[in-house]
């Protein structure tokens, strides 16, 4: 394992003259930037949506007529699940593989600013219709509803764009291996690989869906389309959507977080199994999202199933080394007693309590999605607001607390600017602040939806039934929450426009750890990428093949278009 | 490559928990028939209005408080209206679509069922206690999605 030790070789050339900046190449901050700039206008404007929605859906709020709660819903959905995610998860990925690769390469950089583009494009088309009120179709889009065409172009140039960037990290990184042969890709590099090998194979179904299916249905050259196909290549999309982010996660608990807190990394070995078990397993878990689908059998369904908990074996993998690092670190410090080490985390470092509540957040989030996926379970709660609460819990608290602990690190790196004392401090409230009012959210939520309330659903009392009156308690919690977070979201503003043009300048380092044990080195092999996308598209077959084959050549009958409004 | 032993003995016990846990759900599903509903079966969106299947919509007695009824869920109703059983009543219900994808959900009752275009859904529930419950539509269908919600009255 070299990655820690090795001093970054620059790429010869224009990148080289070009200038660092606290130790990349300015062109490749320059691109971070870019792609981290949207994320968090997404980040706003998508918050502003949610705080809307949760005093609309509680009775606090009438929206003037122009505007529907299904178009600020849609908006929500688009801008944080989707747009937020990839361009956050781009902007940090493309930095730290700069960083410990020495550079990125100068076509990788091609392909990112194209990429960059197109995403930001559709990302301006798709938002342009959505709050034009031609699209009301929510984030998942389900067909036969059907939105303005161009809103379909949009979300494409934003999947096209995404692929650009997958070619430009693959570049990067097979250049490397190709200058560096019989050495280890560092840890860091490994994660980036991977998740842009998981955004190869979302963006594939979704393209087949978008491009292949919609996009001539939408124009009206194609006059019927099949549901049933839509929503499977949709969740296969999804689904893997959300382990993009959680990958994208961990590969800050596993590589900064042992750095921050003075540890080193507990395995690599482990952490690249990890990491290749969830890139293997991932797509299949989609299926979940259909338990409750017509025209896909019991027996299928409980293999999809089984496909799905696959993915709770590498969790317990990261648990169990997260804690370790953590333990590790103390008693390399000389804590001798059996808990000690807890007490001396470094609990006042922004970058570390943001993780750590993050870490303690996917301890629910993570049970909830073993419920939701748990076969006839799902029947309890499915399509109620129980989802959305988990969903709250995994990317609105762990995924983004994550990312906002990146982000104190991440920023100042690239500004060549310091955190100072009073920014800490804020950045440890805004945690707080960021964790109580999704406690107090999704908690209200997970309530309701065993009461029976349904997701995605404007403000109704159903005609005063009896049932939905016990709902509204938990709408004004919701409403609560809503506020709390958009006042943790306007904090968070604060601290990264500081620490983006007016903190303190300094050199801030992007904490990159060392192993632990030269023992704990991976074998070469992990690192050739073939063995793991063979693999991966074989268990995607075993789930995939018979279900798609049934409907395609199917008796299905196809649906004509509605369309929102 | 090499794993801590303290690490193995976790990794053993929580892939026993998966292993247990899988099989409680398999035994469920396919000893006690606790599967998600998973009838397979197709019909042309366009010919739902017109089928023979949905055309007789009310409740049929098929047996003892044993009852049939074939819904139509469209936006934003589900059709026919509100409906009523004694106590103790088991109903099938018959599901499909002439538009777009809704949900079936009866609060209350495990009744959860996904309806969408070109296929027909079935879920059944046996209702032993008394009241009214709400069925509602829990899959978003359209601009007046909050207001398709019916009542199935126990009594």
């Amino acid at each position: 394992m070299t990655h820690a030790s090795e001093l970054p070789v620059l790429p010869k050339g224009k990148a080289a003259d070009s200038g660092l900046t606290a130790g990349i190449p300015r062109e490749d901050a320059i691109l971070s930037a870019a792609n981290l700039t949207i994320a968090f206008a997404a980040l706003l404007f998508g918050g502003l949506a949610g705080l809307l929605q949760g005093f609309v859906r509680s009775g606090y709020l009438e929206l003037p007529s122009w505007i529907s709660y299904y178009a600020l819903l849609t908006a929500h959905g688009v801008l944080l699940v989707l747009v937020l995610s990839s361009f956050f998860s781009i902007g940090y990925l493309y930095a730290g593989t700069s960083k410990v690769l020495g550079g990125l390469a100068p076509m990788t950089r091609n392909f990112g600013w194209a990429g960059f583009a197109l995403m930001s494009v559709g990302t301006a088309m798709a938002a342009f219709f959505i709050l034009a009120g031609k699209a009301n179709v929510l984030y998942t889009f389900y067909t036969p509803m059907q939105a303005h065409p161009w809103f379909y172009i949009g979300l494409a140039l934003i999947v096209v764009g995404i692929l650009l960037n997958c070619v430009g990290m693959f570049i990067t990184y097979q250049g490397w291996r190709k200058q560096h042969p019989g050495q280890l890709t560092p840890l860091f590099a490994f994660f980036s690989n991977a998740v842009f090998v998981l955004w190869v194979f979302a963006s594939l179904f979704i393209a087949v869906f978008v491009v292949g299916l919609v996009i001539p249905w939408a124009f009206g050259w194609v006059p019927t389309i099949d549901p049933m196909i839509g929503r499977t290549l949709f969740w296969a999309f999804g689904h893997t959507l959300v382990n993009i982010w959680m990958l994208t996660s961990i590969s800050a608990w596993y590589v900064s977080m042992p750095k921050v807190i003075g540890g080193k990394v507990f395995s690599d070995s482990l952490a690249r199994v990890a990491v290749v078990i969830l890139v293997v397993a991932n797509v299949p878990g989609g299926f979940h999202h259909q338990i409750l689908d017509p025209g896909l059998s019991v027996e299928l369904k409980f293999l999809h199933v089984i496909q799905t908990f696959m993915i709770i074996f590498p969790s317990l993998m990261t648990a169990f080394a997260m804690l370790a690092t953590m333990e590790r670190a103390g008693r390399a410090k000389g804590v001798t007693s059996l808990l000690g080490w807890w007490k001396i985390l470094p609990w006042s470092d922004a970058r570390f309590f943001a993780l750590i509540v993050a870490m303690f957040a996917f301890i629910p989030a993570g049970l909830g999605g073993i419920i939701n996926a748990s076969n006839q379970i799902n029947q309890v709660v499915h399509n109620s607001i129980w989802v959305t609460g988990h969903l709250h819990l995994t990317v609105g608290t762990t995924v983004m607390l994550t990312f906002f602990a990146v982000s104190y690190w991440l920023i100042p790196f690239l500004s060549g600017r310091k955190m100072t004392k009073v920014l800490n401090r804020l950045a440890i409230a805004q945690t707080i602040i960021w964790a109580s009012g999704m406690l107090i959210m999704s908690g209200a939520m997970h309530i309701n939806g065993l009461l029976g309330s349904p997701r995605r659903t404007a403000n109704t009392t159903y005609t005063g039934h009896e049932a939905a009156a016990d709902w509204a308690l938990y709408e004004s919690f919701m409403a609560i929450g809503g506020m709390i977070l958009f006042g943790a979201i306007t904090l968070l503003i604060y601290i990264w426009v500081q620490l983006a043009f007016f903190a303190p300048k300094g050199e801030t380092e992007f904490p990159i750890g060392e192993d632990d044990s030269k023992k704990d080195v991976s074998p070469l092999f992990m690192d050739r990428w073939a063995i793991w996308v063979v693999l991966a598209t074989l268990s995607i077959a075993i789930a995939y093949v018979i279900p798609l084959a049934d409907f395609v050549s199917g008796h299905n009958p196809g649906s004509p278009p509605f369309l929102m409004p | 490559m090499r794993i801590h032993h303290y690490e193995k003995l976790w990794l053993i016990i929580g892939s026993l928990i998966l292993i247990i846990f899988l099989s409680i759900l398999a035994v469920q599903t396919f000893v006690l028939d606790m599967g998600p509903p998973s009838h397979a079966e197709t019909i042309d969106p366009q010919s739902v209005r017109e089928s023979e299947l949905f055309a007789n919509t009310g409740l049929q007695e098929v047996g003892d408080k044993e009852y049939e009824i074939a819904m139509i869920a469209e936006m934003f109703a589900f059709r026919p209206g509100d409906l009523e059983v004694p106590v103790g009543s088991t109903v099938h219900f018959t599901l499909a679509s002439p538009d777009v994808t809704h949900g079936f959900k009866i609060t209350d009752t495990n009744i959860n069922v996904m309806v969408v275009p070109g296929h027909i859904s079935k879920i059944s529930h046996t209702f032993d206690e008394s009241g009214e419950y709400l069925i509602l539509c829990n899959e978003y269908c359209g601009l007046g999605h909050e207001y398709m919600a019916n009542t199935i009255t126990v009594k």
